[in-house]
């Protein structure tokens, strides 16, 4: 077993402050209900958007070896020089040795969550190569030195005071301003010289697609773009799973991506990266790490139809009050709490865990992932598998032999309400999780199960 | 065996083998016969600016109205007198200060007013993200409903690079708070000709 903290340790940390929760909690439901009202705009199409999506993604599982080849053979014909890499190591020393040939140590990033799967940033920092992120949002967590807390909006859990402090320290804005506006503007100022003098630039990929061996990347900075067309070489790093076969495919990814991500209709920037630069280069890093694995899983293999839309996290009642730096996992939430046991299932095996099953993930997911039913799944097999703890096997073996038996449940129920009447530290004390920054309720003279035997006629 | 060859044996030995037909696209029908009207309201609440002209001499005459000081380079030769074309096989970097770009657009798509631009469309792919300012020229006629749409005309186009640009570059990283001008255009005219 790992040493490092887990999902109730850490979340408790960011529980210790209940006014941050809220306010964390607060904001993310109002991304929630921003993607509610895109998605009504929509609303004729919007389940059949859904199914489509998931049923192209289903063929892509049942043909991905095929549209891999496909993609290479097109990206290559175009121009692009494609690359495969088995794990996060070969992924790292492949644009290591591209940083290399182009003789340089510098290097603009647009967002990748693959690159935080494969802390691409740590590995390059070691071998002398300055990285700087130029997603705002990116740069923010990156110059406070921490890992991005959510897919889509990477410093959603700072507030501006925070930023102004920290923009104060790193860029030179006035000290005690805090002003969305003016520190845009300062990040505006800083990163456009990077842009300006950088000759390498990596991006990620959103979709790429197997018919032409074009890729396409979104943004609403403008990052991606800006770093890659004053670049000589750009790189783009992409999971094998984000293959669709045909353009005509995006129709139905752009119009749920941004809808479902913010509430947007689509982002500023959907570019179409087919062919190199005249006189640039284009390398295609296709990464594997572990999801021909997952592929392999039955019950899980959905999980590689993700989009990174991020909705799962942004409804998650889990997600928004313990905060994406509780999944210590690069991608968190629902949605990470599924693919990360399959990287590492000891490291992770606390993730499936970390979710009240309520059902809310699937239910937006864009491609329709059944994340709920997944991490349910996850929970049984790592307990098969000797991953889950002692304490947390035995308190539901405990539960299961309670539920199992209606003449144990009822007296056990009676004792409760006894204790939590009459002795109520029993229960109201740091030993039981469940008091943790709760109150709990007041116990009832009687069951509901008394109550319906006296009242029922 | 190579990496290439072991990831894609992986892959074969672990992808499903039940049948897995495509979707049928053609199931999403155009519920909009007022794409003008939309894309303009679209346009204006992601923070565009939509403006209809009749011909070059308006779009002249509004900017001389609303100026922008500083270099103006246009790939549209109506243009030239008030604008330097876009240099072809210059260094992208000599943009850096470029104020204002015009472009022409291909086509907009009213349900959520984005303008497919490829670079035939203005020579150098950094133009419409290193200005400072963007305007794209749009005939108003050259509307489609919704993305299925849109990629049906795509569907043989031949392009190096082509980008859906909808609105000016933006940002909420900071707080949720809506700021234009991330590290892209600050602002984006349309102007809708015809």
């Amino acid at each position: 077993m790992s040493t490092k903290p887990k999902h109730p340790e850490l979340s408790e940390r960011f529980n210790a402050d209940e006014p941050r929760v809220d306010w964390h909690d607060a904001t993310l439901w109002w991304i929630r209900q921003k993607r509610d009202i895109a998605a009504h705009t929509l609303y004729e199409d919007w389940e059949s958007l859904r199914d489509t999506a998931s049923a192209i993604k289903d063929n892509v599982l049942g043909n991905l070896a095929d549209y891999l080849e496909s993609f290479e053979r097109q990206a290559t014909a175009n121009g692009a020089i494609v690359h495969w890499a088995a794990d996060a190591a070969e992924h790292n020393q492949i644009v290591l040795s591209l940083l290399q040939q182009a003789g340089t140590k510098r290097m603009v990033k647009s967002k990748s969550m693959l690159t935080e799967e494969c802390h691409l940033n740590e590995y390059l920092a070691k071998n002398g190569i300055e990285v700087v992120d130029t997603d705002l949002g990116e740069r923010i967590v990156q110059l406070a030195d921490e890992p991005p807390s959510h897919i889509v909006m990477p410093c959603i859990h700072w507030k501006k005071e925070e930023i102004g402090e920290l923009f104060h320290q790193h860029l030179g804005t006035p000290k005690g301003n805090a002003d969305p506006q003016l520190l845009t503007e300062a990040a505006r100022q800083h990163l456009r010289d990077k842009f300006l003098s950088r000759r390498v630039a990596l991006t990620g990929v959103n979709f790429a697609v197997a018919e032409t061996g074009e890729f396409v990347v979104c943004t609403n900075e403008g990052n991606a773009d800006m770093g890659v067309h004053l670049a000589d070489v750009h790189i783009a790093c992409m999971g094998i799973e984000k293959i669709i076969p045909r353009r005509e495919h995006l129709g139905v990814f752009l119009r749920l991506l941004a809808r479902s991500a913010t509430g947007q209709p689509i982002t500023t920037y959907s570019s179409h990266f087919k062919s190199p630069r005249k006189g640039a280069q284009l390398h295609i890093v296709l990464v594997d790490n572990g999801r021909s694995q997952q592929l392999g899983r039955e019950a899980f293999r959905n999980s590689l139809k993700c989009i990174r839309c991020g909705a799962c996290m942004n409804t998650c009642p889990v997600y928004r009050r313990s905060g994406g730096h509780s999944y210590h996992n690069a991608v968190a939430g629902p949605i990470g709490a599924i693919l990360a046991p399959n990287l590492d299932m000891t490291k992770n095996a606390d993730l499936p865990f970390a979710s009240t099953l309520c059902g809310s993930c699937s239910n937006v997911c864009p491609v329709k992932i059944n994340i709920h039913e997944q991490l349910y799944e996850w929970r049984q097999e790592l307990t098969r598998q000797g991953k889950v703890d002692f304490g947390k096997k035995m308190g539901l073996k405990m539960m299961s032999s309670v539920l199992s038996s209606p003449m144990v449940y009822r007296s056990m129920g009676k004792m409760g309400r006894w204790a939590m009447r009459v002795i109520p530290g029993m229960v109201s004390n740091s030993f039981n999780p469940w008091f943790k920054q709760r109150e709990m309720p007041a116990a009832p003279k009687e069951s509901f199960r008394d109550w319906y035997l006296k009242n029922r006629s | 065996m190579s990496v290439r060859d072991q990831i894609l044996a992986k892959v074969r030995a672990n992808q499903p083998t039940d049948e897995r037909p495509l979707p049928d696209l053609t199931s999403f029908p155009v519920r909009t016969t007022e794409v003008l009207d939309q894309f303009m309201t679209v346009l204006s609440t992601i923070g565009g600016k939509p403006v209809r002209v009749a011909d070059y001499a308006s779009i002249e005459a509004y900017l001389q109205e609303n100026p922008y000081p500083g270099r103006i380079i246009s790939s549209i030769p109506a243009l030239q007198h008030l604008a330097e074309p876009i240099p072809e096989n210059a260094d992208p970097h000599e943009l850096e200060n470029v104020e204002l770009a015009i472009i022409t657009g291909t086509f907009g798509v009213a349900e959520n007013s984005a303008i497919w631009v490829t670079e035939a469309n203005y020579q150098q792919r950094v133009v419409p993200f290193i200005c400072q300012h963007l305007a794209i020229v749009l005939p108003a006629d050259a509307l489609v409903a919704n993305m299925h749409q849109a990629y049906e005309r795509l569907q043989r186009q031949e392009y190096g690079f082509g980008v859906f640009i909808a609105g000016p570059s933006k940002t909420a990283d900071i707080e949720q708070s809506l700021v234009l001008g991330a590290h892209g255009a600050r602002t984006m005219t349309v102007f809708l000709l015809g």
